[in-house]
């Protein structure tokens, strides 16, 4: 068994504002395996990419109250410096963000911006850091990439620039990719490419990747494991198939039900929303988090906060009902439904 | 580009002829006296007076007095301000060798004020960004606060008062006859001129480098440079300043023309023989073709800046091209 690539535990992000205490993250433990990719499922505001944000030290002391351990190839990266976080950043761990036409530096040419990844890290030659930037560009899919480097942003389509922000991030073959909403500001068709291309990359760099998302559907065919979360904490993790198949949550429920389907054309059926609003991270509801929207919600859930708990070895949730209410309802009601 | 040049020029001499003609429109409709009779001296005859009138041009119908200033707008050689026209009607020297003999006193000036507070400004401007809600951010907000407020008629006496009567740190106003521009750089007589000048200007460039600099932090793009493992100083140097000083070069070409075309308080109260200068001493005698002249002087080199200033934005910001 070889030890996990990066293990988070028990992480708490807290932002002090005006107005309180927001609990962005609340406790959040998970680990990945090298070479597995790992979804992470929720709408905004659930804490996903403070989580991300935080294990990039892109949020620092400076602007959290960071509390819990990021485990990553053994050292505790919450305890690195400064400066020795740097070299991890961009080297050893990269990331990709939502919006790649606002990601890139306008005023830039995308080779230089790639060439500057380079040789933030390797000592290498201005001439070798723009080659290996043409050369990523190229593994990208981009056609022509060697004009296509001395271009600006603005000249590339949105697809051509996220593929460019993964050029980047790969660009010095790093053991952890963190794609945050990679595909959340492309058109569809683009989306699927952009997904089908991390897959491709993961096996040519030997990378794991986290693609965070609130999009349950993207993440469907590309992920190892699964975990949804609501309101700072994880609510469900698992595989693949105990997400889709054997979900135990109420809230995954909800995010499976409004993945919106192509029959629901002709039979006139409308998306299925998880009625309410993500819960204030300043005012958690007591109990469980989601009891508020939830439509099994019973004494209970209002006063007591469920556990993470284990259904077998590779699937928990966090929930009040029993694991036999559970089945039922998802079986009956939501499968139905999807 | 070359229809783009082509475009803008014609409509800076546009906005030229409507600045000439507002300016015609004001002489004509507030006569604070007639420059004729002052012209014919105390003693004169009624004829002596209608002989000036037609020497100034003044006894030809309002367009055809118009037109004659009008044509001296056209930025051409023998054209612009010429003599025949913009000549002063109170001492008979063309405005144009009264500006050109004056202008490297107006140079001296705008362009030491303008060096003052690019390197006052930009500098508390960024180290106030990048030490947000510090002692010296809020330091360098006050100071920017008494800049934007204190207005240089008031900052040039106080300054002159201090740093010269009192301290005697500073020589006192003006250029000495017979001393050159650079004599006078040298001996420091445009210390205080250029500070005074200087210290509002100063002030709005650190407050818009601030918040440029503030605002460009938060943009994804830095995000995405700290992502690749940047330092700090890179990110905000290199990424950070890039985009956030692109707009301040614009208000730099703009505000330095501006005052190219005569800062008239500064030069007023400082007794520096500069274009402002001599824009005032004009205005006040009712001398019109020198007061065009100094106007249309101003608005040319306004007009220019502006354009210089667009063509240098395609330079400094790639996504944006003229057709």
């Amino acid at each position: 068994m070889t030890d996990p690539l990066i293990e988070v535990k028990n992480l708490t992000v807290h932002f002090p504002t005006d107005d309180g205490i927001v609990k962005a993250v609340d406790g959040v433990s998970f680990s990945l395996m090298p070479g597995e990719t790992l979804g992470v499922v929720g709408e905004s505001g659930s804490g996903k990419s403070v989580s991300f944000l935080t294990v990039m030290g892109l949020i620092t002391r400076d602007q959290a109250q960071i509390e819990g351990q990021i485990i990553f190839q053994g050292q505790d990266l919450l305890t690195l410096p400064a400066d020795e976080m740097r070299t991890v950043r961009g080297e050893k761990i990269s990331m990709i963000f939502q919006d790649p036409m606002t990601s890139l530096h306008p005023y830039y040419k995308v080779g230089l911006q790639i060439a500057e990844a380079v040789r933030t890290h390797q000592k290498v030659s201005k001439q070798e850091a723009h080659e290996q930037a043409v050369e990523m560009l190229r593994r990208v899919g981009i056609p022509r990439p060697d004009e296509r480097a001395d271009q600006y942003p603005h000249e590339f389509s949105g697809g051509m620039r996220q593929r460019a922000m993964i050029a980047m991030a790969l660009s010095l073959n790093p053991d952890l990719l963190i794609a945050d909403e990679p595909t959340t500001a492309l058109d569809v068709t683009v989306q699927a490419q952009i997904l089908d291309l991390l897959d491709r990359l993961k096996q040519e760099f030997n990378a794991s990747i986290v693609i965070v998302t609130h999009d349950l559907g993207v993440v469907a065919e590309h992920c190892d494991h699964i975990q949804v979360m609501y309101a700072g904490k994880i609510v469900e993790a698992g595989d693949r198939r105990d997400i889709y198949y054997n979900a135990h949550m109420p809230y995954t429920w909800g995010l499976l039900s409004s993945i919106p389907r192509l029959e629901e054309e002709t039979t006139k059926e409308r998306l299925n929303p998880i009625r309410g609003l993500p819960p204030s991270l300043i005012f958690v509801p007591p109990g469980c988090a989601f009891h508020p929207r939830c439509p099994y919600v019973f004494d209970k859930c209002k006063t007591d906060v469920p556990e993470l708990l284990p259904s077998d070895g590779h699937h928990a949730s966090r929930c009040h009902l029993s694991l036999a209410d559970k089945e039922r309802i998802f079986h009956e009601e939501v499968m139905a439904r999807t | 580009m070359g229809r783009y040049l082509i475009r803008r020029t014609l409509f800076m001499i546009l906005v030229l002829f409507i600045v000439s003609l507002i300016t015609f429109i004001i002489f004509v409709k507030l006569p604070a006296s007639d420059p004729a009779r002052r012209a014919a001296g105390k003693q004169t005859t009624p004829e002596n007076i209608a002989a000036a009138r037609h020497a100034f041009g003044l006894d030809k119908p309002l367009y055809v007095q118009y037109g004659r200033f009008a044509k001296g707008l056209i930025p051409w050689p023998g054209l612009f301000l010429n003599e025949d026209v913009y000549y002063s009607y109170t001492n008979f020297v063309p405005v144009k060798d009264e500006i050109f003999s004056r202008l490297p006193v107006t140079i001296a000036l705008a362009v030491g004020a303008a060096a003052t507070w690019v390197l006052m400004g930009i500098p508390i401007g960024i180290i106030s960004a990048i030490k947000r809600g510090s002692f010296v951010d809020r330091a360098s907000m006050v100071f920017a606060l008494i800049g934007v407020s204190a207005p240089v008629f008031w900052l040039a006496y106080l300054f002159l008062y201090i740093f010269w009567f009192k301290l005697g740190w500073a020589p006192p106003s003006g250029i000495p006859i017979g001393e050159s521009v650079i004599e006078a750089v040298l001996q420091g007589r445009f210390i205080l001129p250029w500070l005074a000048l200087s210290l509002t200007f100063a002030a709005f460039y650190a407050r818009m480098v601030r918040g440029n600099l503030i605002e460009t932090m938060h943009e994804d793009y830095i995000r995405t440079a700290r992502a690749k493992g940047l330092s700090e100083k890179r990110v905000i140097y290199k990424h950070g300043l890039r985009a956030a000083l692109t707009p301040v070069v614009t208000m730099f070409g703009l505000d330095l023309a501006t005052l190219l075309g005569g800062a008239f308080i500064t030069e007023t109260v400082f007794n520096l023989p500069g274009v402002g200068q001599y824009g005032v001493h004009a205005i006040l005698t009712n001398d019109f073709p020198s007061v065009m002249g100094v106007t249309l002087f101003g608005a040319f080199f306004i007009a220019l800046a502006n354009l210089l200033v667009d063509i240098a934005y395609a330079f400094l910001d790639p996504r944006v091209r003229y057709t």
